[in-house]
């Protein structure tokens, strides 16, 4: 540490589902500091009723998100010099969930909407029957395989504009989710899939402004899985209608 | 100010998108009422026209072509967008394709007139 330390001015929002506002805080910058240091630092050196959530802290396990200068990012892998505007940083909840307090917010809807979009595995066989084999080369399996990497930390859900302004639109993540088990050979309930995301809150919703992919940590691309959901569904609302014509 | 969240290429290309087709929306009507007029009120119509004809008009018909222009090439993005199911290398490459021939086409097109 050098004499010359470069102090941060930090906002750091405080309150719970009803009320709150920004506190100021000045933490001391170091070498490759990461926004979840700031706030751990915060906790342990000047406010110990902080509160904020994390696990891994090396972008495994999604739970560490937040708004960082309005924009929703992975704290734990977001390096301060990159976002640093100014001398300042903003760190607020996320957005489009509801705040339970400070920096944590209730990801019920979120994972319920998992569940809505049907973003589950419906088995084609049991345990006693021998494993398929699939080649990853497979053409449903390329189109699975890109969404697999998800790690449910809701960045994507708090950068949609479309959540914002419908509470019942699934969101990027569950449909991505939904995308991939539609293309998992190994799933039985096709149907059961693109019901769920062709209702009210699903896929046509989308105003494919992309700021999913845009700001998703691990680049996945929701938008271009929630177009292949806008595809197959359409695709299956023309053949039901000529079926029964 | 646009908000943080919303500074990427994708989202001004929807805004844009979005903009251009209110414009037109706005335009559309007009249009129609000042074609209807050749049918209704043909004298009213002329003296239209020679509004029309003032330099300050004349350039803001520019901008109602820029608004078709943006608006289709918008239109063409989104529905390659939702409705190739191609890579988004593929598309990029496509996109460069259309954007190189229209170049090309329209220099040709403007020494010819
Ligand atoms: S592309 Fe669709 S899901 Fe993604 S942020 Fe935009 S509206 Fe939301
Ligand atoms: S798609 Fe990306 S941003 Fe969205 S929850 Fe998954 S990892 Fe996070
Ligand atoms: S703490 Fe696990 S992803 Fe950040």
């Amino acid at each position: 540490m050098s004499f010359t330390q470069n102090i941060m001015d930090v906002s750091i929002w405080r309150g719970d589902a009803q009320a709150g506002a920004f506190a100021h805080f000045e933490v001391p910058a170091q070498k490759s500091q990461t926004i979840l240091d700031v706030v751990a630092w915060i906790q342990q050196h000047q406010d110990p009723t902080l509160s904020y959530r994390y696990a891994c802290r090396v972008g495994m396990c999604g739970s560490c998100a937040m708004m960082v200068n309005g924009v929703p990012r992975w704290t734990c892998r977001t390096h301060v010099e990159k976002v640093l505007e100014g001398n300042k940083l903003e760190v607020a909840p996320l957005r489009n969930l509801p705040v339970i307090k400070d920096l944590v917010t209730d990801m019920d809807s979120f994972f319920d909407k998992w569940i809505a979009a049907e973003g589950r595995h419906h088995p084609t066989a049991s345990r006693l029957d021998p494993i398929a084999a699939i080649s990853p080369e497979s053409a449903g399996r390329v189109k699975a395989n890109a969404g697999i990497e998800c790690i449910n930390c809701s960045v994507c859900y708090a950068a949609c504009d479309t959540v914002a302004s419908n509470p019942d639109y699934l969101g990027p993540a569950a449909l991505q989710r939904a995308w991939t088990v539609y293309n998992d050979a190994k799933d039985a309930d096709k149907q059961a899939v693109l019901d769920a995301v062709s209702g009210v809150g699903g896929c046509h919703n989308c105003h494919t402004q992309g700021s999913c992919t845009a700001h998703c940590p691990n680049d996945l691309d929701p938008m271009t899985a929630i177009a292949g959901l806008k595809r197959v569904s359409a695709a299956s609302f023309f053949k039901r209608r000529k079926a029964r014509a | 100010m646009i908000k943080p969240h919303r500074t990427h290429a994708l989202w001004f290309a929807y805004i844009l998108h979005r903009l251009s087709g209110l414009g037109l929306a706005v335009f559309l009507p007009v249009h129609f009422y000042v074609l209807s007029l050749a049918l209704t009120k043909p004298a009213e119509l002329d003296s239209f026209l020679h509004w029309a004809e003032m330099p300050a008009v004349k350039l803001a018909e520019f901008g109602l072509v820029f608004l078709l222009a943006v608006h289709i090439f918008g239109g063409l993005r989104l529905m390659a967008l939702e409705w190739l199911p191609w890579s988004p290398n593929q598309k990029t490459l496509a996109a460069s394709a259309v954007a190189g021939a229209f170049l090309l086409s329209t220099t040709f097109f403007l020494q010819a007139i």
